[in-house]
């Protein structure tokens, strides 16, 4: 015989869940070995009514290819999901810190008014804004917004520019930057003896900024750039029934007389002819980049660090596995929470010290804290390195040393980060 | 080392009278997370007696409080086995819920406390009926079980929450919530009641809690010379009885810190396995086991000598341990 104990919180407990806040406000209201806590606002979470922190989601539509493989298509939920399910992890904390954290989606079409949809969010109270939309786009809206109490979560783009000479103090970036991306894939590459790259790069402006990644990663681990081939490609249809055949012999051709190398690595960002190559080049060689073996923050068959929980719980709630941008947005929301927990405050100015200050970490299922690098407001964290059935590795790799700590060896560093915050 | 020269060395070692071979002979329980098995160790030979097939992923494992049975967290068969010790034979299974990781007992020997990490939940059976006698309502990813050594109060730490939940044991209401660094794993009652010890693994701290007043009275850091900080990931702590000594379970820092339980200073850090997870002393307090995880052995730590005296080899990914007086 089951029952539940919702641990004192509904109406005619009114009194009890009060005296509980008390309790468990004063619970950590101690001396200067604590965690960093606003004590000195008082007890706010012993008001009547839980504390509001509202969240906003702001998701650009955009146009977009099929995927190659229909395994890829996107989710429409992609991103939001993640951040649903953080919103439920807040607000079961929120039940003891007395805290209610909602989460508002503005879904802009292709062609709209992506600003305008900021600044409905923004008028109705919400100051914590994910953002999953192209890097432009996230420039405007960030400079819509300077000089205001609101933060911006990039939950997608990667774009470098973004982080460096692009960056904005009004932007914290939960998704890695090709840089690390690219530096992840190199350590582990170079860790496992496949230094000699060939490149089969395609000649959109994304895939060129990828390539600037992979060759400044190759520069930095000791790889060498063999040859840099270039892609030429109309995209077309999909599929045609005959699509197979053809791309059997094309791929091998495209490969052929390569000098030595290890690794043949894909630049083709938007899918285009990357997937096609795996299984089908000239020489026998594995495939690494934007196809085969590929660096992300998350993969839905990653289990290390308490990662299996995160993963059932997500996919329970969203019927679906968990993507990368899902647990990019996981974690703004979650830091957001992370924040208000530890500042008993749901006020912008104390939540966004908090998450930029010393104090803050989060618990990410990557086997380490991750933080936000002062110098960018890029989250720190480590990268999987996956193939499409399972994570192969997670960088950054044994042996690559940094003098305060080892996952600074992904991305750009300080000493070398050209971002002026403001 | 070969087999013939480590025989030479163990009979060389017992004629020396080596102090590592305890006065009384116990049985240790060893769990191995991805060999889905039990390792049988002899705590006087240091010698593996057997290892019992078990349920998927077992990770937290206890001795029942007559000694008879060992339970075990099937983590992914969503169930917490009884091992008769005597059969070595699974006997039941208990309700557990789902995902159940780490579990404690009352001191009356029922019931048992079971944290189950993927439903937010303490379950609370009772080991006579095997009937759910409540579920209590934690925060996100509930792992660490202490119970207090009067039997009144049951805490669960939340991992993503970052609190330890303190629970009535008599209404299972939760009279205080005390938040603590981040991905609290493990809660350790001192033997006289006074404390609550939780180790917080993202955050590289243990809390030390006042029982009493539910007030942290001293967070612990560590810091192990070459080992960069975001390494220390503290997971199992044991107090010793006499309330002396603490012990706390590094993680992928593979030491060991020796705390003086009293000053709170940490007084050294022993090298053990690869990715150490738990501890269980001996019934007698004079050794002390952990499981290292990515090294697939138990180190054996003599406690009043503070050092590592032999290391055991273990099924696959060793995870829970826990000591009987047989």
């Amino acid at each position: 015989m089951a029952f539940h104990v919702p641990a004192g919180i509904s109406g005619t407990q009114r009194q009890t869940w009060r005296s509980l806040l008390i309790a468990g406000f004063l619970g950590f209201c101690v001396s200067g070995t604590l965690p960093a806590v606003a004590v000195e606002d008082g007890p706010k979470a012993a008001a009547d009514e839980p504390t509001l922190v509202p969240i906003g989601y702001l998701k650009q539509d955009v146009e977009e290819l099929i995927p190659l493989s229909r395994l890829n298509v996107k989710p429409q939920d992609l991103g939001i999901a993640g951040a649903e399910i953080a919103l439920k992890d807040n607000n079961t904390t929120g039940k003891f810190t007395g805290q209610k954290f909602t989460l508002d989606i503005e879904r802009v079409p292709v062609g709209g008014d992506a600003v305008a949809a900021l600044q409905k969010l923004v008028a109705s109270g919400h100051q914590f804004v994910l953002v999953d939309a192209p890097a432009d786009v996230l420039l405007r809206l960030s400079d819509s917004v300077k000089g205001q109490d609101v933060v911006l979560f990039n939950v997608s783009a990667p774009e470098v520019r973004l982080r460096q000479e692009n960056c904005r103090a009004n932007i914290l970036h939960t998704a890695p930057d090709l840089a690390m991306l690219a530096d992840a894939l190199a350590q582990y590459l170079v860790w496992k003896k496949w230094q000699r790259w060939l490149v089969a790069k395609g000649d959109s402006p994304e895939d060129k900024e990828y390539l600037e990644a992979i060759r400044r990663s190759a520069k930095r681990f000791g790889a060498t750039i063999v040859e840099e081939r270039p892609y030429e490609v109309t995209p077309g249809a999909r599929r045609s029934d005959t699509g197979q055949q053809l791309i059997q012999l094309q791929m091998p051709v495209f490969t052929q007389g390569a000098p030595d190398y290890d690794v043949l690595i894909v630049a083709d960002r938007r899918g285009i002819f990357g997937p096609y190559l795996p299984f089908r080049t000239w020489d026998p060689r594995p495939v690494a980049g934007t196809a085969g073996l590929e660096a992300m923050s998350w993969h839905p068959a990653h289990e290390q660090w308490g990662a299996t929980q995160m993963q059932n719980r997500f996919q329970r709630f969203a019927h679906r596995f968990m993507l990368p941008l899902d647990h990019q947005a996981w974690i703004a929301v979650r830091a957001v929470g992370e924040a208000a927990s530890r500042t008993q405050s749901g006020d912008y100015a104390p939540i966004n010290a908090y998450i930029r200050g010393d104090k803050f970490d989060l618990a990410a299922f990557k086997g380490q804290k991750v933080t936000f690098r002062k110098w960018d407001g890029q989250l720190r964290q480590p990268i999987i390195i996956a193939g499409p059935e399972l994570p192969v590795s997670t960088s950054p790799q044994t042996g690559f040393l940094h003098e305060h700590e080892e996952v600074d060896t992904l991305g750009i560093d300080a000493p070398e980060s050209k971002c002026k915050l403001q | 080392m070969t087999a013939s020269r480590l025989a030479v060395f163990l009979i060389a070692a017992a004629w020396l009278g080596w102090s590592a071979v305890p006065a009384h002979a116990y049985t240790v329980y060893v769990s191995n997370e991805k060999g889905n098995s039990l390792t049988v160790i002899d705590s006087e030979t240091l010698q593996v007696l057997t290892t019992i097939p078990v349920g998927q992923r077992p990770r937290g494992i206890m001795l029942s409080k007559d000694d008879k049975t060992v339970l075990i967290c099937a983590s992914d068969s969503n169930t917490v086995q009884v091992l008769d010790v005597g059969t070595r034979q699974i006997v039941a299974e208990l309700p557990s819920g789902p995902d159940p990781e780490l579990l404690n007992i009352h001191p009356s020997g029922s019931p048992i406390y079971v944290a189950n990490e993927d439903d937010n939940l303490l379950t609370v059976i009772d080991l006579n009926t095997k009937e759910v006698l409540a579920e209590v309502e934690v925060g996100v990813e509930p792992e660490g079980v202490g119970v207090s050594p009067d039997g009144k109060t049951v805490v669960v730490t939340s991992e993503t929450t970052n609190m330890a939940h303190f629970i009535d044991t008599e209404t299972y209401e939760i009279t205080d919530n005390v938040l603590v660094g981040t991905r609290p794993r493990f809660a350790e009652f001192t033997a006289d009641g006074e404390q609550l010890w939780v180790s917080s693994e993202v955050a590289g701290t243990v809390s030390v809690i006042d029982a009493k007043t539910r007030k942290i009275i001293k967070v612990i850091d560590f810091e192990v010379p070459g080992v960069q900080q975001i390494y220390i990931q503290p997971v199992g702590v044991r107090v010793s009885k006499d309330g002396t000594k603490a012990f706390v379970a590094l993680g992928p820092a593979n030491r060991v810190a020796v705390i003086d339980a009293k000053t709170f200073e940490v007084e050294d850090y022993l090298l053990v396995g690869k990715r150490v997870w738990q501890l269980a002393f001996t019934p007698d307090q004079k050794f002390l086991f952990a499981t290292n995880g990515n090294s697939n052995d138990v180190s054996v730590i003599d406690v009043d000598r503070q050092k590592v005296t032999k290391s055991i080899p273990t099924g696959t990914a060793p995870w829970g341990v826990t000591v009987s007086r047989q």
